[in-house]
């Protein structure tokens, strides 16, 4: 939104976000009339006044064989935040959530996380192998998985360590920063299941371990009785091949369970008697508790929330009035089924109304409209899931966990809203 | 040819020309695709190594071979002794330090698995160069890595043999989640809807720390008013269970604080690679820093500092808490082209610990 050709664009109409800002800060006095409602004094010349689009004539088709988004859509982007890793080769950033709605993430602007660089690989270079406690250690190339029955499946894919940097309190200024390590996609892949089959578990074999072609290889452990149920070898994301940053051509799809688990490029299943014990599963990804100890092989993901609008990239602009309060949540442990909202940092709730009702381990999307009298507002959502847990508050997670467990932060997040607009992470007292 | 058409063919009576048509072994629902793996595919690409010594290769490498190894692929990132440089991970040290605010978790401090540093450091590292370092190389660099952690001594020498002789120190710190057992229940009892509770005032504020990249937010957000403080917004509650991030301990007096001293120690280790603080204590690739609180900037006998430091000596610079807070804040921004390649340390705490630490090596 600060991008200057959407100010161009702006100064054009005298409509930029802006130009709210400005009236809304000069009608904060004691504006309770919202603006959907004002009378307007003088004809809107975007109306009157002829425009060029309405003359003149647009693009012709194939100006981009592959489109992107027009270009005001500027703040539909990744960022990153620099201070977080040592290198951007080995690093993460963030899906624009607050931008977005509907419950599917676009590829393009879905969190990427790299242990050692987007490497690319085609589809011809492409090998999976299956070795280990099997039957027959096989090879397949791409055009080998092909030809195994397909399914589709959508599922979030959230990184264990979203909100981790809101365990010592509240530090980030978004709601894509606090929550984006999350995305949601359409998947198409062959079930493991299918593959693993192919190969024949030998009896013993009770683990898998799987591997990706880059250079950190991100190996990790998964029990065969996950990788028996729903777990994917995907190679399509909301209908097309999968981004480069995302595994192009295959990466693993292991639904409700951390992304880490979602070893990209994948090129090697072995099949073990136990686990690996691989880096990303014991110096990594394991939760360190107040006594000292670690929780290790924490793979699911427990319900969450949070409200992406308002939230601090998205104030209220249009002064008080009719004002539409929006999210998402999920669970790791099931689908969800019910979302309550405070506006008082959780002395009342109401349920919210789901717009999309996500399935097993997959994004809802949820609304609650409301008329806002411009008074200041604690926001909070509280997913829960069909399973009957319900989303806790960071102070009860903090009491069981301590500050230093890093992953697996699904506490109730807080956005204060102010009587200008505004909106900021905060947390309040319980 | 999908399962559920094999399984219909299969409960049919087939017909012998059908029966050649699918080769496959019904039984097993396999679709005949891939080949198999050959032994050398195998070997190349099976390379975990497990817990129990599972896939180690034949060979040794000893701790002198592992230090020189060290210096050369690993130490621009990890540091000479695995100290760490700038954000990369610290290697070595943090003993004891897992019930800490700031715990420092090294293969010494809490890897429970050497299998686990041999696996990565033979698949993963050198970071940009991986999968180059030998059998033997890795047994010596995970040697060096045992040695750096005080785990062995300078003439130990690892191999396949001793290689579960080897006793980690964490061994025993981990176990596996039991959020199902305690937490689950805890959270799942039906949450109330009304009155919960007394009202609620914010106790913390996000903007306070000014850590969220620049642009990302609203200029309209940033301006905000702030409110006056409701009450009992004191953030007393806060100070019986500080929280790093925002601990803003300036100390007005020169009494130092014991804690603060000792977070600084800790974070002393991200320094000690280039510089010293004892007193007579040699220049490295920093100068001796042994009072360099309010002292007057470059002026260390001997060491030859780059031009922009020299110039805002010649200005008379003194390195004031404030002015140190922010030289640590980010060396390379307060200070362009200073030669002191370090990240900085962006929580104020740290620099605010870090400056009582080097306050404590005065006269």
């Amino acid at each position: 939104m600060t991008d200057t050709s959407d100010d161009d664009q702006q100064q054009t109409t005298g409509t930029s976000r802006r130009g709210f800002l400005r009236t809304a800060g000069l009608a904060a006095g004691g504006a309770v009339v919202g603006a959907a409602t004002a009378n307007a004094q003088e004809a809107d010349p975007l109306i009157t006044e002829m425009q060029d689009w309405a003359s003149a004539t647009g693009e012709g088709v194939d100006a981009a064989p592959y489109g992107m988004p027009i270009r005001f859509e500027t703040d539909t982007v990744r960022r990153t935040v620099p201070w977080l890793t040592a290198d951007p080769i080995s690093s993460i950033n963030f899906t624009p959530i607050h931008a977005l709605d509907g419950t599917i993430t676009p590829q393009g602007c879905a969190f990427e996380r790299h242990h050692s660089g987007a490497i690319e690989l085609s589809k011809s270079d492409y090998r999976l192998m299956i070795t280990g406690l099997v039957d027959r250690p096989l090879v397949f190339t791409y055009d080998d998985l092909m030809r195994f029955p397909r399914e589709n499946h959508v599922y979030f894919c959230e990184c264990a360590a979203n909100s981790g940097m809101e365990w010592a309190g509240a530090q980030l200024n978004g709601a894509q920063f606090t929550h984006g390590m999350i995305h949601n996609m359409e998947y198409t892949g062959i079930p493991l299941r299918v593959l693993l089959e192919e190969a024949g578990v030998q009896p013993e074999g009770q683990w898998v371990f799987v591997e990706g072609a880059d250079a950190s290889s991100n190996g990790r452990s998964i029990p065969l009785e996950k990788a028996m149920d729903d777990v994917l070898v995907a190679f399509a994301a909301n209908g097309e091949a999968l981004r480069k940053e995302h595994g192009y051509p295959v990466r693993l799809v292991v639904p409700g369970w951390e992304g880490n688990m979602w070893v990209k490029w994948i090129r090697r299943i072995g099949v073990n008697h136990s686990a690996v014990e691989a880096r990303e599963e014991t110096s990594k990804y394991t939760d360190l508790m107040p006594d000292g100890r670690a929780r290790k092989w924490t793979w699911e993901m427990d319900a969450k929330s949070v409200i992406t609008s308002p939230s601090p990239q998205m104030p209220i602009t249009h002064g008080a009035g009719p004002l539409v309060i929006t999210g998402l949540a999920w669970s790791g442990r099931g689908a969800i089924d019910r979302v309550d909202i405070s506006l008082d940092g959780g002395v009342n709730w109401q349920t919210a109304r789901l717009g999309t009702q996500g399935g097993k381990y997959a994004l809802s999307r949820f609304y609650l409209e409301i008329e806002w009298d411009g008074s200041p507002l604690l926001l909070q959502s509280r997913a829960m899931d069909d399973t009957g847990y319900v989303q806790p508050t960071k102070d009860e997670l903090r009491d069981i966990r301590g500050l230093n467990s890093v992953y697996h932060n699904n506490g109730i997040q807080t956005w204060a809203v102010y009587e200008n607009g505004a909106v900021e992470n905060v947390e309040v007292s319980t | 040819m999908s399962k559920s058409v094999l399984k219909a063919l299969a409960a049919t009576t087939l017909s012998g020309a059908l029966a050649g048509v699918i080769a496959t072994p019904l039984m097993a629902q396999t679709y005949n695709l891939g080949r198999a793996a050959l032994p050398a595919e195998i070997a190349a690409w099976d390379i975990a190594v497990e817990p129990d010594g599972t896939g180690l290769p034949e060979g040794s490498g000893d701790v002198y071979d592992g230090e020189e190894l060290w210096v050369e692929s690993c130490a621009s990132c990890h540091g000479d002794f695995g100290e760490g440089a700038g954000a990369f991970p610290v290697i070595a040290g943090g003993e004891g330090t897992l019930t800490d605010r700031r715990p420092v978790k090294t293969v010494g401090s809490y890897w429970p698995y050497l299998s686990t540093v041999w696996d990565y450091v033979h698949r993963s590292m050198p970071f940009g160069n991986a999968q180059i370092l030998s059998a033997d190389e890795t047994y010596a660099i995970t040697a060096y890595i045992l040695y750096s952690n005080g785990l062995v001594d300078d003439d130990f020498v690892l191999s396949r043999d001793n290689f579960l002789d080897v006793e980690m120190p964490n061994a025993d710190g981990f176990y596996i989640d039991d959020r199902i057992d305690s937490e689950v229940p805890q959270f799942s009892a039906e949450p109330c809807m009304s009155d919960c509770g007394e009202a609620v005032h914010i106790t913390r504020r996000a903007t306070d720390l000014q850590s969220t990249p620049e642009g990302a937010v609203t200029v309209f957000a940033l301006d905000r008013q702030p409110e006056a403080p409701a009450e009992g917004t004191d953030d007393a509650a806060m100070t019986d269970e500080p929280m790093a991030e925002d601990v803003a301990a300036e100390p007005e007096t020169p009494a130092l604080d014991p804690a603060l001293v000792a977070a600084g120690e800790g974070l002393w280790r991200q320094c000690r690679s280039c510089h010293t603080v004892d007193n007579g204590g040699r220049n490295g690739t920093g100068p001796n820093l042994f009072g360099v609180v309010d002292r007057a900037a470059g002026a260390v006998e001997g060491f030859r500092y780059s031009n922009p430091m020299q110039e805002v000596a010649a200005e008379g610079l003194v390195w004031t808490h404030e002015e140190l807070d922010a030289f640590l804040a980010d060396p390379r921004g307060y200070m362009r082209g200073t030669r002191m390649s370090f990240r900085g340390l962006r929580d104020e705490a740290d620099r605010a610990a870090m400056i009582a630490y080097l306050q404590s090596f005065a006269e």
